[in-house]
Formats: structure tokens, C-alpha cells, sequence
């Protein structure tokens, strides 16, 4: 996550081999498009903020937003009608496509075209963009002290290099017991505080309700969900650049196991819950479901349509005995902001209002805002809404619950997982036998990208 | 005197009409030949110039194919494209030759028009478009062909897409998109082959596979070459199928699949253009010399 090596829209290329450059620029039309010729340059920057900033211009802001953050930005510009903006929705990197970041790497090599603001679905563009020289340092003058303070403890870790806050996060996905209320109390089972009352009653469901689920082992973020609510070392980023990497330690597979059995037991599926197949075939079997903060809205009332006054979120099961409370999480969203905007002042008051303003974090944003303050009036907002059965406030004691032993590094653990293990859990393979090679995974990927893996 | 005068005349137009013919000629050649060197030479040699340097412009020797074959990745992509070749080239000659002839026999009748329809329609859908098509293929939730996935034990999109799965899996997508065209090409040759040829082998008694192995397929020999070169170029650089088997399973095909799925991940993912370069000319390099062992060994630019 350090600067290990320049910014490439701010290296220094021989002049002679920049000539050589030019020429080819010149001679072909191909190599205007692709490589560009006006090589970014850093005339007219002024050092403010922490950062060398563009010469300030008026003008449009261009923010990109995914399809659900459009909302947002549509809000901001009806609140703000003064303020010209150029709205672009992009996949916000859902699923790891890396857009932005291939779009920054073209951009830094034309030397134009960035966004002034970005949302992104992914928690660990900090990683990559503070050494693409895109994102703008915000503790540095551009976002107060006072406002970063409120986001809830551990929020922005995501963002932080080095001590410095790189993006703000859009919402916490804090992990919790996601349970269909109505059922459970017709089956006549209660909560599991813990994740050996948890097992109990999953292998109870397997016996007295066959087909019915207490969980799912079939997504990408599997491991974020169980392993990382268990405190398994799998992905614990320790330096800018280090990561330790231990899959085999009693709190990975004593999960693992838990997940063994009840996968075995039919009582966990092993297929996505976004799959075709869970939808068709098993989204009304939901007995149980851990999960993060978004399931609520974007999974159970949007995906699996299921009815309102239904659907509850309970404290995630915690090992028995055990004094800290922890949970995981999958995803979030963060706002990036461009070092090279000429738009410094709109972008920043853009980025502080989407992040923290009531008007859409409190009442209009689909997932657990990372800004405290505005969780609470979402939290009232959820509740008056009438959709879930009870009050979500296992969401709130969860958020500030996430083990902090598990990070964003620049690979993806997402990927790695779903190309290692989830063919494996396909085959019949149990989780822990896998263990091994999921640790190996992790440890190339990790080592490519250039971290310093231990165990 | 009429008729000396013009015979005078048109031997005087001729040279004319030939130079406006040549000249003619030369601009269709030209404008070839720039978009060639625009979309083609220049950017290759953009490409080799990446490959040796770093991201300074410093010229650095082979470290960026040390660094990239070093790559744990590197082996499993090869490997990956090696096995699919196979598949994918020996499926492409049997099937699109056998076809062909099939196509042939039949070609009198409406039932040959019918088919050339049928083989062309698959390579008139965009590529994308047609590994979306095979997405819903694959998925038994939703495939129109369930009841056969279900048959071969497939009960899952998950199942279907097995890492062991993909090589026939992308064999069976490249074939439904790419074969059609062949087919239609191999086609036009077979209508090539003078008749006197097919007569005298009917004459001497030949039968229909006779005919096949020992006239038809030696004369399409060239035809089937310039295919293969093509193929394995085309193959070698498999990304669509993969990049969007991979996006749509959420990753359990992996990203890095094939060699040009590293190449985007080392140009995109980890920021190392000149890495990526010397992968796509690695590729380049191999393709070309496959070329080249086929081209000399089949006599493929011999005069006739």
C-alpha cells in the first residue's frame, strides 16, 4: 500500500526516449488512442491539501456511480440545481471487474479523462489507487477531523495508507443472523447465540424439516461471512505491503468443520445465493441465513421477494466461552476522489454530503451507512418502513463488532476463494481438506501482487 | 481500313485501361495496406517495444518474460491453452471437413440450402453475444436443453462448470461460433474441384468415402491449413469465453484462465503493461511459428 513506486501519470520519461514516443504518436492514429500523447502534464499543480493539486477550472463535476448510487447523485444535483454535473453510472466493480482501475491505468497514460468523484463496491480500491496516483488524501485538509471521527470505529481502515484516509466508506456489511421469524416460531426452534447451538439446531432442521437452510456456503464471500466471524487468520494484512496468511489455525477449522457438517447435513447450501438454481429452488427455504447488513434489503425484499413482516436480523452466533464478540463483513462501498480534479471544492462537498448527509444516507441509501450519525436516523427509517419483522438493532451493535484481524489487501479474496474452494465444496470436498490449498492460493496471489507473506 | 484503324485504336486504349486498372489495383492494395500498418505492424511493434522496457522507457533485456513466465500462474494458463488447442483444433478439422462434404452431397436438394443456413446463423451472432447464449445453455435452471444436462449428471450451473469441464466447455462455445463460417468455406472449395476430377473418380468406381479420402480432402488441403493457422491464432488467444464464464460464475472459472486473461490481469490488475507485453508477443511468437511449420510443411504458397 505504499508508494513503492511513482505515480505512473507522474514519471519522468527520458526525453529521448519521450521524442521517440511523440513520433509514433504522430505516425499513427492507433497510438493516439491507445497510449495517448499529452502525457499528463504537471504544469499549473499548487501543493495543498497534502497533495499537488490541477490548476482549479469551472466546469462540470463527473462523478461515476454504479446503478444503485445513481439515486444519489440524481438527489445531490436536485438539492444542489447551482452545481453542473456529468453523471456516468459504470458496474461500480461489483463482482471484482476492475473498471475503474483499468480505466485509471488508461487515464493515467493519456493523461486526462478521471472522474472527479468514483463510488466503487469494492473495500480495497485504496490499495491500487494510492499507488496510481488517483486518490486524493482527505485527512489532510479536504474532510475534517471532526466529520471522519463519526464514522463508526473501523469504518475507514479500508481507506487508510499509512496513517492517511484515502476514500470515505459508504456503508458498513457487518455481518448478522439474518431468520424468518414467523417460521422459526412455527417450527418451534429459538435464536443460536452460539455456533454450537447453531450446528445443533441445523442438524435438528435436517432431521424434522429436510430441505430447509440454516446458511449458505455457496458464494465467493463464503469465507467473509463464517471464517472471518471466526476469527480465522486467512487474510490478516499486517504492513503496507505484508499479509499473514494462517488457514489451518483452530479458529479456521473448527468453522470449517461446523460448515462441513452442516453442508454434508443439506442444511447449508453450496450454491450462490445470487445463483439461478438457490432462487428457483431454494430462496423460500431460508430458515437461517448469516449474512451482512445488505441482505436485508437487496437480498430477502429484492432478489427472493420475500414477504414483509418476515424477515429479522439476530447478533451473529459467537464460539461459546468466547469473552469478544466479533462478526464479519462483505463489503461496502467507498467514495473515492481524484488527485487530478480541477473541481477540488464541488467534488469534496459532493463526497461529504453523499457520505454523510441525512437527506440520502439517513433515509434513502439501501445499505447500514458508515456515518454513524445517519445510521441512527436509517436504523428509524428501516424500522417505520415496516418491511422487517422487529427492530434491526443487531445491526448497530454489529457494526462496530467486525474483527479487525481480517483486510483489504490488493488481492482479492473473493476471487481466490471462488477459484480454489468452491469447485472443490461443487465436487463433494470438504472445507477443511481444502484448507491447504486455499492457504496456497492465498500466498501466491498474495506474494504476485508483491506482499510479504508469513505465517 | 475501318478494321486497321480500330485495331490501331484499341491497341491504344489498351495500355490505358491496364494502367487504370493498375492504378486501381494499387489504391485498393493502399488502403490495405495503411490500416495493416496503423491497426496492425504499429501497434505490434508498440508491443515489443513494452516488452523490452520498463515503465521508465529503460530498456531492460528479457526481464519482463523472466518476471511473467516466473508468474505461478504462467504454466497453469499454458497448459490450459495447450489442452484447449487440441481440442478445440482437432474438433475444428474433423467436424468442419466432415460436414462440409456432408453439406456437399446434399447441396442439390433443399435440405443442403437448409443446413448452409443453419451453419451460418451461429457465426452471424457477435461473439460476446454468443457465449451469452451458451451461458444459458449451461445453466440447467434455466437451459432449454435441461433435461440433457440433467441426462449427463449436471444439476448446477457450479457442476457444469467444473475446472475439468472448461477445455470441452469452450471447444463445444468456439465450435457454435466460429465453425459455421468454415463450413461454408470448405463449402465453396469443394464447389472448387473441377468436375472431370469427381468424374473420373465416380468412372473409376470410387464410392462416396473413397471419394471423400482420396479426392475431396487432398484438394482441400489448403484450405484446411490456411483454417488451422487461423484457428490456432485465434485460439491461442482465447479471452471472451473465459473472461465471461468467469464474471458470470462469480469466479469459479477463474481469471486467469488463459494467457490473454493473465496478460489483462498483469496490464490491469497489477499495473505491469510491459509483464502484459511480453506475454501478448510471447503469443505473437508462438503463433507465427506454428504458422510458419505449417505453411512450409503443406506447400501452402506453392503454385499449382
Amino acid at each position: 500500500m505504499t508508494l513503492n513506486k511513482p505515480p505512473a501519470a507522474q514519471e519522468r520519461v527520458p526525453s529521448r526516449r519521450r521524442s521517440a514516443l511523440l513520433a509514433g504518436c504522430a505516425a499513427s492514429v492507433v497510438m493516439l488512442t491507445v497510449a495517448g500523447c499529452s502525457g499528463g502534464s504537471a504544469t499549473g499543480t499548487t501543493v495543498k491539501d497534502g497533495f499537488a493539486q490541477a490548476a482549479q477550472k469551472d466546469g462540470a463535476l463527473t462523478v461515476w456511480v454504479d446503478a444503485t448510487r445513481l439515486d444519489a447523485a440524481k438527489l445531490y444535483q436536485k438539492l444542489h440545481p447551482d452545481v453542473k454535473m456529468d453523471i456516468v453510472t459504470y458496474d461500480g466493480d461489483a463482482n471484482g471487474s476492475n473498471y475503474l482501475q483499468t480505466k485509471v491505468q488508461l487515464f493515467n497514460r493519456t493523461g486526462k479523462g478521471w472522474p472527479d468523484v468514483v463510488f466503487s463496491s469494492q473495500n480495497n480500491e485504496a490499495t491500487w489507487a494510492v499507488d496510481a496516483g488517483f486518490a486524493a488524501p482527505l485527512n489532510k485538509g479536504l474532510i475534517s477531523s471532526m466529520t471522519l471521527a463519526e464514522f463508526a470505529k473501523g469504518a475507514n481502515d479500508v481507506c487508510t495508507v499509512n496513517g492517511t484516509v484515502y476514500c470515505l466508506r459508504n456503508d458498513l456489511s457487518q455481518a448478522v443472523l439474518w431468520y424468518n421469524a414467523p417460521l422459526l416460531k412455527k417450527f418451534g426452534y429459538t435464536v443460536p447465540t452460539t455456533w454450537e447451538e447453531y450446528q445443533q439446531l441445523g442438524e435438528k432442521v435436517a432431521k424434522e424439516h429436510p430441505g430447509y437452510l440454516v446458511g449458505d456456503a455457496g458464494d465467493s464471500f463464503t469465507p467473509e461471512i463464517y471464517l472471518w466471524a471466526s476469527k480465522c487468520g486467512a487474510n490478516h494484512i499486517t504492513g503496507p505491503k505484508s499479509v499473514s496468511v494462517n488457514t489451518t489455525s483452530e479458529n479456521c477449522t473448527k468453522m470449517a468443520k461446523l460448515m462441513d457438517v452442516l453442508i454434508k447435513d443439506k442444511a447449508m447450501s453450496v450454491s450462490g445465493v445470487f445463483s439461478t438454481d438457490f432462487g428457483k429452488n431454494e430462496a423460500d427455504k431460508v430458515l437461517l441465513m448469516p449474512g451482512p447488513a445488505w441482505y436485508g434489503s437487496a437480498l430477502f425484499q429484492g432478489t427472493f421477494k420475500t414477504p414483509a413482516k418476515q424477515i429479522a436480523a439476530a447478533p451473529i452466533p459467537q464460539w461459546k466461552g468466547d469473552p469478544s464478540p466479533t462478526t464479519g463483513n462483505v463489503g461496502g462501498g467507498t467514495w473515492l476522489l481524484s488527485q487530478h480534479s480541477a473541481h477540488i471544492k464541488a467534488a469534496t462537498d459532493f463526497l461529504k454530503w453523499v457520505t454523510t448527509d441525512k437527506a440520502y444516507q439517513g433515509s434513502k441509501a439501501p445499505g447500514f451507512p458508515a456515518y454513524a450519525p445517519a445510521a441512527d436516523t436509517w436504523l428509524n427509517a428501516q424500522s417505520t418502513a415496516g418491511y422487517f419483522s422487529g427492530d434491526l438493532s443487531a445491526l448497530k451493535d454489529a457494526s462496530s463488532q467486525v474483527w479487525p484481524g481480517w483486510g483489504s489487501g490488493q488481492f482479492s479474496q473473493e476471487a481466490i476463494w471462488a477459484a480454489t474452494v468452491k469447485p472443490g465444496l461443487t465436487q463433494g470436498k470438504s472445507i477443511v481438506s481444502m484448507l491447504p490449498a486455499w492457504q496456497d492460493a492465498i500466498t501466491k496471489y498474495a506474494e504476485s501482487d508483491g506482499y510479504k507473506v508469513s505465517k | 481500313m475501318t478494321l486497321t484503324h480500330t485495331s490501331a485504336g484499341s491497341a491504344a486504349r489498351r495500355p490505358r485501361g491496364a494502367a487504370r486498372q493498375s492504378r486501381a489495383g494499387m489504391a485498393f492494395v493502399a488502403a490495405y495496406v495503411i490500416l495493416l500498418i496503423a491497426f496492425g505492424v504499429l501497434p505490434t511493434a508498440y508491443a515489443v517495444y513494452f516488452a523490452f522496457t520498463d515503465a521508465g522507457g529503460t530498456f531492460t533485456g528479457i526481464s519482463n518474460f523472466l518476471t511473467t513466465g516466473h508468474d505461478f500462474r504462467f504454466m497453469g494458463a499454458v497448459s490450459h491453452i495447450a489442452v484447449y488447442l487440441v481440442f478445440w483444433l482437432a474438433s475444428l478439422v474433423v467436424f468442419v471437413v466432415g460436414l462440409a462434404l456432408l453439406l456437399h452431397r446434399l447441396a442439390s436438394g433443399t435440405a443442403g440450402k437448409a443446413l448452409r443456413f443453419l451453419y451460418y446463423i451461429p457465426g452471424a451472432l457477435a461473439g460476446a453475444a454468443s457465449v451469452l447464449v451458451w451461458l444459458f445453455m449451461l445453466d440447467p435452471t434455466v437451459s432449454p436443453v435441461s433435461s440433457l444436462l440433467s441426462a449427463l449428471g449436471f444439476h448446477t450451473f457450479g457442476e457444469v462448470i467444473a475446472p475439468g469441464n472448461l477445455p470441452v466447455l469452450f471447444t463445444i462455445i468456439a465450435f457454435w461460433t466460429g465453425a459455421g463460417g468454415w463450413i461454408v468455406v470448405m463449402y465453396g472449395a469443394l464447389n472448387n474441384i473441377p468436375t472431370d476430377v469427381m468424374e473420373a473418380a465416380r468412372i473409376d468406381g470410387a464410392n462416396a468415402w473413397q471419394t471423400a479420402w482420396r479426392v475431396q480432402i487432398p484438394m482441400l488441403r489448403k484450405w484446411i491449413v490456411y483454417m488451422v493457422i487461423l484457428a490456432f491464432a485465434g485460439g491461442a488467444q482465447l479471452f471472451v469465453e473465459p473472461q465471461l464464464l468467469s464474471l458470470a460464475s462469480v469466479g469459479v472459472a477463474g481469471r486467469d484462465y488463459s494467457l490473454n486473461q493473465l496478460t489483462y490481469d498483469f496490464a490491469f490488475q497489477m499495473n505491469n503493461i510491459n509483464g502484459a507485453a511480453a506475454v501478448s508477443v510471447e503469443l505473437l511468437v508462438v503463433s507465427v511459428s506454428a504458422a510458419a511449420v505449417f505453411v512450409a510443411r503443406s506447400g501452402f504458397f506453392d503454385a499449382e
